[in-house]
């Protein structure tokens, strides 16, 4: 991969693959070439903000200055496990239950 | 064709006549039953009608009035609630196959405030899927139609808060703004629709798509019931950190002192470039007709809210991308079966998700990712401090500032799907207010050449609703 740099031309086809990887999607090859195009489309819009000279600037996660909000530490209700539960693909023994981790047999 | 239904009153007259006995919220709610039974099929502005449970709620409710007790300032009232807010054993999908069927173990903070204050819950609304979309047709269970003409899109994402108030199926509604996902649906539909300032409305139980611009706001057909619904949403909740831990000033009682002497700016670079001339002419009657009202109406420049499309455009799907995550299959909504678990989570995402949410998550995954951060996101970031700068200075200069809330009136179905760019530039005015966790309204202004709703917004700063209302109380009253 690149270094990012104003430079850079636009989102490659490799990009959008790799990319997908990391977010856990799979694409078709047709969907890989729309949406390639597409994100390519909207970066080269955000070439605005890309050519705008912010050196000195603080950047702004947040509408407001946040520090740890943090409460009293004391028991208050809580959700109810069983009604939590009843909402998962598959239990087992009070737990969530996943296929195995390393495509191994348990 | 008129917007409200017939023969059904405000949430203000609603709650007075049921507090007073004059009528039961049994008959408010079959009305508006009767009204959705009616039309629903045209519009689609439900993912779910909850009318057994309307029902039952009106009975409840009905008791407690007869026994003596008051059931509080939205006594009887109806109110359709975003598929996005959590209702505790209740179907939330957010318009996502990935969600479907998913019965939340826990009510939204405001789902529990409109409660509390004796408000009926009468359906879930459609919506773009995750909230990401300006037309509601992102959504798994098809599109929303505009209640003043089926051809065109209501807006989005709140698309089904926003028609379901438009057509008449309920006084009142809630949804969420992160672009403008509250005020451009509200602008196209010709309802009222508030994007409070960040933090004054609890997010809890609102699913997240990008959490620093996330808030929940009310939809209504006139300014007083919007004022009455913000009043009973707004407040400090320890369940969500990011709530402001200050008393709220209510909006209600100032909703007639006017804007005699209030400075009101017209932002330049929102009423140029883009902006469909008919759309533009009714901001321009608008700032006249504040004027008229006493108000001292002047141009504002805010220079970097052109860069306010390319800023969030990056900053939301990055928010997204981290938010979205939690979709893989584990504790709740759908699973896709697969040999291991990283086989499951891909092929339940890849299955769980629409072409949008996809398109945002990898946008954003890219933004955040190795050798493209500074670049994307961290450049986003401080775009995002310019355009704080230049709202405080114009703030310097005036009280409120106005602008249009949506560039056209409502497109046509299908208009713009395939073009993403062209879907997100009707965003460009409501962006803004988010990336700075500021207040808007949009409020009704007359209407277009093809004779659809413009919308016109007053942009406030932090915590200046009482000032907005006012000046948005003037502008009903002179549109009518």
């Amino acid at each position: 991969m690149s270094d990012g740099s104003s430079s850079e031309s636009t989102i490659t086809r490799d990009d959008v693959a790799h990319v997908a990887r990391l977010a856990r999607l799979t694409l078709s090859e047709a969907e890989l070439d729309t949406f390639t195009g597409q994100l390519a489309d909207v970066l080269e819009h955000a070439r605005d903000v890309e050519a705008l000279d912010v050196s000195g600037v603080p950047p702004m996660s947040h509408p407001y200055p946040l520090t740890n909000v943090l409460r009293d530490d004391v028991a208050g209700p809580t959700l109810d496990r069983q009604e939590v539960l009843d909402q998962a693909p598959a239990v087992e023994d009070g737990r969530f239950r996943v296929p195995p981790i390393l495509g191994e047999e348990p | 064709m008129s917007g409200t239904a017939p023969g059904l009153a405000s949430a203000v007259a609603i709650a007075a006549a049921v507090r007073s006995g004059e009528a039961t919220a049994t008959e408010v709610v079959e009305g508006y039953l009767a009204e959705i039974e009616a039309r629903e099929g045209d519009i689609h502005a439900f993912n779910l009608v909850l009318a057994d449970e309307a029902r039952e709620a009106a009975a409840a409710l009905d008791r407690r009035v007869a026994a003596g007790e008051d059931p509080g300032p939205l006594a009887g009232v109806p109110i359709a609630l975003k598929d996005n807010l959590t209702t505790r054993g209740i179907p939330t999908t957010c318009s996502s196959r990935i969600l479907e069927g998913w019965c939340p173990p826990y009510d939204a903070t405001v789902v529990e405030r409109v409660a509390g204050a004796g408000a009926i819950s009468i359906g879930k609304t459609n919506l773009d899927e995750f909230a990401m979309g300006s037309s509601t047709e992102n959504s798994a269970f098809g599109p929303t139609r505009n209640p003043h003409d089926t051809s065109r899109v209501p807006g989005g994402s709140s698309g089904g808060s926003a028609a379901a108030v438009a057509a008449g199926f309920a006084p009142i509604s809630l949804g969420s703004d992160t672009g403008g996902s509250i005020r451009q649906p509200a602008a196209l539909c010709g309802v009222v629709g508030v994007k409070p300032t960040y933090g004054l409305v609890s997010r809890y139980g609102l699913v997240a798509f990008a959490s620093s611009l996330d808030q929940i706001g009310p939809f209504a057909s006139t300014v007083a019931d919007a004022a009455l619904v913000l009043d009973v949403i707004a407040g400090h909740d320890p369940l969500d950190s990011t709530s402001i831990p200050a008393p709220v000033v209510p909006v209600t009682p100032v909703l007639g002192d006017g804007v005699e002497g209030l400075r009101i700016g017209l932002v330049t670079e929102l009423m140029g470039e883009g902006i469909a001339p008919d759309v533009a002419a009714r901001v321009q009657a608008a700032a006249e007709a504040l004027e008229a009202a006493g108000a001292k109406v002047g141009e504002a420049s805010v220079p970097a809210v052109t860069y306010g499309l390319s800023a969030y455009y990056l900053i939301a799907p990055a928010e997204a991308s981290s938010n979205l995550s939690r979709y893989d299959g584990v504790r709740y909504g759908l699973r896709v079966d697969a040999a291991t678990t990283g086989e499951m989570m891909t092929a339940t995402r890849t299955a769980g998700f629409g072409d949008e949410v996809k398109r945002r998550i990898m946008l954003g995954t890219y933004a955040l990712s190795a050798g493209y951060y500074d670049a994307y996101y961290g450049k986003a970031l401080k775009v995002r401090t310019l355009i704080a700068r230049d709202f405080a200075a114009a703030y310097e200069q005036y009280d409120l500032l106005l602008s249009p809330t949506s560039p056209t009136t409502a497109f046509e179905l299908g208009a713009k799907t395939a073009d993403p760019l062209t879907m997100y530039l009707n965003d460009t005015c409501t962006i803004p207010t988010n990336l700075v966790g500021h207040a808007a309204i949009s409020v009704p202004y007359g209407t277009g050449d093809d004779g659809l709703p413009v919308g016109v917004q007053v942009l406030a700063p932090a915590l200046a609703e009482p000032t907005m209302f006012r000046a948005a109380a003037v502008l009903e009253e002179a549109a009518r």
